[in-house]
Formats: C-alpha cells, sequence, structure tokens
C-alpha cells in the first residue's frame, strides 16, 4: 500500500470536508444565509439598537434608553397612525372585494375578449406612481375647473377641496390605489377561479343551485387560499403605503392625511436626521403589522387543520 | 477583427496621451451638487469668469442638480457614511441644522467671510452658524415685501402708498372685498410663508438659541389673531393649492385672483415666469407694520452653500465660492442672473445693479428702492437644531388649523407648542 505524502494527505482531507454529508446541506444553503445575514438581520438587529440611540452623526451615538419611544406619542404620530390604518382598512375593503366582483364576472364567459379587459385592467400596474400621483393631485385640485370638481358640477354639487381634507384626501388614495392595483388582484383570483373542476358547477347546477348559490358555496370556498394570500398582501401593502400618498401631499399633511407611518419615519429619519426616533417608528409599524396579520390569519382559519 | 481593434485603441490611447500633454494645465476637478436648477445658471457664469482670469487654477465643476428630497438624502448618508459626498454643496435654510449636529463634516468659511464682515448682511450668516463658525453661504437676504396687484387695487379706488399699517391693509381688503368682490390676500394653509414672515416682522419666532420654544407667545397669538380676522370676514382666504407655490394658485392670482400676497423677495421670478398675464400690474411694496411694535420686514427662506469637509480641494473650493458668492460682481451677477436681493449691502444703489433685466420690464424700475427702505430693520430668524421640527409643525399644523380648521388662535399657538416641546430632549 502506497502511503501518502503530507500535501496531498491535507488536499483529501479539505475535499473530503466539502464532500462531508454534515457539510454539504450548509454549503447549498450559504448564499441564502449569507444574504440573510447581512440584508436582512443585521439591520434588523441594528434598527433595534438605534431605536435605544440619539444619532447626531458620524461619530456621536448616545444611548438614551427609551427616551425615542416614549416621545413617539404626540399628535403627528397618533395622526400618522390614524391615517395608515384608516387607509390599510379601506384599503383591504375596496382591495379585496371590487376585483372578485371583476374577476367572476370576467370568468364567467358573459364577457366577449375577456383576455383583451384583463389586459386593459393591468395597465395602470405598469405606470409610475409618481407620475399617476401627479395627475390624481391636479385632477382634485383646489379649483372649480379642476376634474373632479367638474364632475361634481354636472350633479349640481359644489365643488370640494379634496385633498385638504382626511375624508376625501383618504378617498382619493383610495381611488388611486384601486385604479393601480385592481388588475393584479384580477389576475389573481381569476387563477384561483379557473383552477376549480367545471363538474363542481355542473353538479350543483343539477342539484338546483342559482349563480350566488354557486358563488357562495363553490367559488368562494374554492380560491379560499387565494384569498388569503390577496388579503395578507393588501394589508402589508396598506400600512407600507408611502409612495402614494407621497406623490400626492408631498411632505404636507393637512388635517394629517398626507402622512402614513411609513411617511412619519421617513420624515424623522431622512428630514430631521434622527435615526433613533425613525428606528423606533420602525420597529412600532413593525409590531402592529405581524399583529394584525396574526389576527387576520386567525380569523381566515389559517391555522385551522383541514377537516 | 482583434487585431484592427487593438491598433484603434493603441492610437486612441497615443492621441489622448498627445492631446494631455499639449493641455496647458490639468484643471482642478470639483463636483457641486444642488436642489436648486436656477442656482447653476450663476454659478456657470461665475465659473467661466473665474477661469478667464489667467491667475487663477482652471477648474472644471461637476454640477449636479437632484429633487430636493434626494439630495438632502444623499447628503445625510454620504457625510455619515464618509464617501461619496461632494465638494461644494446647495443645502436648504431648512434642512442646514440637520448637518450642524454631533461632529460637523461641513468646512469652516470663516477664513473667506470674516474679511468681508463689513459688506455683508450678517444676520444671513448666523443661520448656517454654529460657535462662532460660519458653515454656509446665502444667495440672498430673502426680504418680504409686499405684491400688490394694482389693478384690482385702482379699481376699489386705492392707492397702495397710503397701505401703510396692517390695519390700513386690512381696511384696505374690506373696500376691495366690497367693490371688486376678490379678496385682498391669500394665506397659506399647508406652508408657513404667510405665518412665519408675519409673525417674524411682529417680533416673535419659534425657538430661541438655547432651543427653548417660544411658539405661544402673545406676539405669536396677536399675530394669528390677526389673520383669522381677515379671514372670518373673507379679506383673506385660503390660498388655492393650498401655498403659493401650487400650479393652481399662480393660475387663478394670474387671473386676478387677489389683490395681494405677501412673499419673500426671492418670489419675485415666480411672477414673471408663471403668471405672465400681471406684467405691468404688480408692484413691489415694503411689507405693512404693526402698530404695536416689531420690524420693517422679515428674511425668510435660503440656501446655504457649504464646503465639505473631506473634501481634497477644501481652500480652492472655498476660494471659488468666495468669488461666486461674496464678490461683488457675484452678487450684481446674483441680482442679474436670479432675481435675488443680494447679501453684500455695496452693491445697492450702484450702477451696474440698474441694467435692464426682466424683472424691471415687469415689477417698474423702483424695485430696489423698496428693499433699501427695509433693509436697516430686519430681525434675525433663530435657526437651531430644532428648526427643521418646528418648520414642521408651523406648515402641518399652525397654517392648517387656522387657515383651514377656523381654530382658536391661543389654542392653536399652545398645541404646537406642545407638540414642539415633546420634541426636545
Amino acid at each position: 500500500m502506497q502511503t501518502l505524502s503530507s500535501s496531498e494527505k491535507e488536499r483529501r482531507s479539505f475535499r473530503d470536508i466539502f464532500l462531508d454529508p454534515k457539510f454539504v446541506p450548509y454549503f447549498f444553503i450559504a448564499p441564502f444565509l449569507i444574504f440573510f445575514l447581512v440584508i436582512y438581520l443585521y439591520p434588523f438587529v441594528t434598527t433595534i439598537l438605534m431605536s435605544f440611540q440619539r444619532i447626531d452623526g458620524p461619530n456621536s451615538v448616545e444611548f438614551v434608553g427609551t427616551a425615542n419611544y416614549e416621545r413617539l406619542f404626540n399628535r403627528n404620530f397618533k395622526q400618522a397612525l390614524g391615517t395608515t390604518f384608516r387607509y390599510a382598512f379601506w384599503d383591504v375593503v375596496v382591495l379585496t372585494i371590487v376585483p372578485l366582483i371583476f374577476a367572476v364576472i370576467l370568468n364567467s364567459g358573459a364577457v366577449r375578449f375577456p383576455s383583451f379587459f384583463k389586459s386593459i385592467y393591468f395597465i395602470p400596474a405598469l405606470t409610475s406612481t409618481i407620475v399617476v400621483g401627479i395627475v390624481f393631485r391636479l385632477a382634485f385640485g383646489t379649483l372649480e375647473t379642476a376634474p373632479a370638481n367638474r364632475l361634481l358640477a354636472l350633479f349640481g354639487q359644489p365643488p370640494k377641496d379634496w385633498l385638504m381634507f382626511p375624508d376625501t384626501g383618504n378617498f382619493v388614495l383610495i381611488l388611486l390605489t384601486l385604479w393601480r392595483w385592481m388588475g393584479v388582484n384580477i389576475i389573481y383570483y381569476i387563477s384561483g377561479l379557473q383552477a376549480i373542476p367545471k363538474e363542481l358547477y355542473e353538479a350543483a347546477e343539477i342539484d338546483g343551485a342559482n349563480a350566488v348559490q354557486q358563488f357562495f358555496h363553490i367559488s368562494l370556498p374554492g380560491i379560499r387560499p387565494v384569498l388569503i394570500y390577496v388579503i395578507t398582501i393588501t394589508v402589508l401593502g396598506g400600512f407600507a403605503m408611502f409612495t402614494e400618498s407621497v406623490a400626492l401631499w408631498a411632505q404636507n399633511n393637512p388635517g394629517g392625511v398626507g402622512r402614513t407611518i411609513v411617511g412619519y419615519m421617513y420624515l424623522m429619519g431622512f428630514y430631521k436626521n434622527n435615526m433613533g426616533m425613525a428606528s423606533a417608528v420602525g420597529l412600532v409599524l413593525l409590531g402592529l403589522v405581524l399583529a394584525v396579520n396574526l389576527l387576520q390569519l386567525i380569523a381566515m382559519g389559517f391555522f385551522r387543520k383541514e377537516d | 477583427m482583434k487585431k484592427i481593434l487593438a491598433i484603434l485603441l493603441a492610437v486612441a490611447m497615443l492621441a489622448s496621451l498627445g492631446i494631455t500633454a499639449f493641455a496647458e494645465e490639468e484643471p482642478i476637478h470639483l463636483t457641486l451638487w444642488t436642489f436648486q436648477e436656477l442656482h447653476t445658471q450663476l454659478y456657470k457664469v461665475m465659473l467661466d469668469k473665474w477661469n478667464a482670469n489667467p491667475d487663477n487654477p482652471k477648474l472644471d465643476i461637476d454640477m449636479q442638480v437632484y429633487p430636493y428630497e434626494d439630495m438632502h438624502n444623499k447628503l445625510t448618508i454620504a457625510l455619515q457614511s464618509g464617501e461619496g459626498a461632494p465638494d461644494i454643496v446647495d443645502i436648504e435654510i431648512n434642512m442646514f441644522a440637520n448637518y450642524l449636529k454631533g461632529d460637523i463634516q461641513l468646512a469652516d468659511l470663516n477664513d473667506i467671510v470674516e474679511p468681508m464682515e463689513d459688506h455683508l448682511v450678517m444676520s444671513r450668516f448666523n443661520n448656517y452658524a454654529k460657535d462662532g463658525k460660519f458653515y454656509g453661504i446665502d444667495h440672498h437676504i430673502g426680504a418680504c415685501v409686499m405684491f400688490y396687484n394694482t389693478e384690482i387695487l385702482e379699481e376699489a379706488g386705492i392707492n397702495y402708498k397710503d397701505i401703510k399699517t396692517w390695519d390700513d391693509y386690512h381696511e384696505a381688503g374690506k373696500t376691495v372685498l366690497e367693490k371688486t368682490g376678490k379678496p385682498m390676500c391669500t394665506w397659506e394653509s399647508k406652508d408657513c410663508w404667510s405665518i412665519y414672515p408675519l409673525v417674524n416682522q411682529h417680533g416673535g419666532d419659534w425657538l430661541t438659541p438655547d432651543n427653548e420654544v417660544i411658539m405661544d407667545e402673545p406676539v405669536v397669538v396677536n399675530t394669528l389673531a390677526f389673520m383669522k380676522e381677515m379671514l372670518d370676514d373673507g379679506t383673506a382666504v385660503a390660498s388655492p393649492g393650498g401655498n403659493h407655490h401650487a400650479e393652481e394658485y399662480y393660475g387663478w392670482m394670474n387671473g386676478g385672483g387677489a389683490a395681494s400676497v405677501s412673499m419673500p423677495f426671492w418670489y419675485l421670478n415666480r411672477f414673471t415666469d408663471y403668471m405672465p398675464d400681471l406684467s405691468g400690474k404688480m408692484k413691489v411694496a415694503p411689507m405693512p407694520l404693526w402698530s404695536d411694535g416689531g420690524h420693517k420686514s422679515a428674511q425668510m427662506g435660503g440656501t446655504g452653500t457649504a464646503v465639505v469637509k473631506t473634501s481634497a480641494n477644501v481652500d480652492i473650493a472655498k476660494k471659488w465660492l468666495a468669488y461666486a458668492t461674496l464678490s461683488f460682481e457675484g452678487c450684481v451677477d446674483t441680482w442679474l442672473i436670479l432675481g435675488f436681493d443680494p447679501i453684500m449691502t455695496d452693491v445697492y444703489g450702484s450702477e451696474e445693479m440698474k441694467a435692464p433685466n426682466k424683472f424691471f420690464d415687469y415689477y417698474g424700475d423702483d424695485i430696489f428702492e423698496v428693499v433699501e427702505s427695509v433693509l436697516d430693520d430686519i430681525p434675525d430668524t433663530c435657526i437651531t437644531d430644532m428648526f427643521p421640527a418646528a418648520g414642521d409643525i408651523v406648515r402641518n399644523m399652525m397654517a392648517y388649523d387656522l387657515v383651514i380648521g377656523g381654530g382658536d388662535p391661543e389654542q392653536i399657538a399652545k398645541d404646537c407648542a406642545e407638540e414642539l416641546r415633546s420634541m426636545i430632549f
């Protein structure tokens, strides 16, 4: 038997490590792990640390305990919370129901050229939020000559100062979101609806179920996973909304409508150069979103065992 | 194929070597960031003049214009990380205090400012100063003036020169409203250019240099009460679009919406650029005076041009900046090109300033008589590190609650002051 030279032995052992069944799995997940550690975990831990600090620049960092959290609960923050919750609520209600109705109609075969309509509804999702925001801002302008006010005048209504009041401002925001994201949700729903076997509908028809009954007893349960998915991403999107409100109001905040909680975080971090406060706001937002999502998943029966 | 490419590359390399060899000297490259495209017009002219002088080292300045938010964000991050910052940067007055926190990353400009001290409006430099060191150079005084639409006033039988006090102004407003059905003025509901100038001219401010909140002092309450009185009887209305920079406002005002507007001097170019129909009808006048004290005007807005400490060319950047913004010719060009009221007192009344430009065509030639008449009595504004927070509260709480919400002035001032106090620690 030939004896191995020491260098060969070393090489062998090095290769053995790579081929060792204990090591290989780690090697395969390494890209994800490194990515996760650097891009997610590191900033996350740093954010928690920063939320207890006062940061005045590159070389002046000071621990201040819970001072950032204590100062959070001012009028601006409460307004931002209110605005975010109200937007998220209507966002979920409107963006879940309206696209569902459209999807059912498009999928029912009652409409000619369904692909054409699917594309038409999808196109707004490809536009730039900033451009859409400018168009909406001018369409819902202050003056009587603004398109929205002209429309009101047709019905004999007085002109409104749309973006200056929380209620109408929120309405414009929801309208913008609906216009922009409806097509995406329609696609999700249609893919869910098409996965339901035709036989179920045929059987129901033979049993004498009408269209409404078919919808509630076949379509709706059939797309439950899709529905959960759509609601989850809409809730997340609703709480994370930022660009739309910036496009409509920039850094202005009439009556609190123009600033969401993410907007408030941005204001604190960049406009006021107060990264400690911004981190605290971010963590509060994280807590809220987790809580809301958990509630929603429980309500939707996500954790219930399939019968 | 590869051979041809190689020969081409070699030729190109030799050619470039030849060019640099023949050039007189390699210019020094500087980077400049601004959020105001207009400023680059002045910088370009001043750069050409600088390079035309053989005694000066040649400069090549890369001027990059970014949107307001983007530029300040980029700067914050660049200064915090210590990498990627420009050599020279325009920082808006509301944001400036952010960069004076902690370990300051801007170069102090005392060596170029102090020799000129007697010729400059020094209160403009205090806005960008900390502990006796100046970090920014402004382009203008930003003295607040009143812009009157003489066509509307004449229709109501009023000569704008007779309006001396804010009470006169309010009375004239009642006549205008009665005769023409138009409001005397507009107040901003989501910006600070109505409230802050009036409060500051009246002798009030938001903060003391020690960050004590004085937003709820009687002078502020009284000013808000005056503004509310005008709103209540219809002589003032909420500005269409929420501020005097909204597209809606420009269109509305251009069509003869209101008889006047009070704005800082730099608003001159908004009329010439966005409200062309009012050419020849608008007149610049001093702000009306408060009968119970206060000042002749207020200095509002501004941009502090700063040099970044970590720049490799701090000295040359400072020298050029001094030439562009603190020299006589630089200040004259500031007026001729940008339409700003220069920070150098020497230029007022000089022949160079009388050269015709679009502003004289629009407003008539008595613009500077107005500015000169108020120069001796303009209060300082107090810009501390809490000023960005105060500004946000004024824009989004005070202005909105007063103009749209119609609340009680005393309560508004108290709420806003509380809010600001809660932010300080």
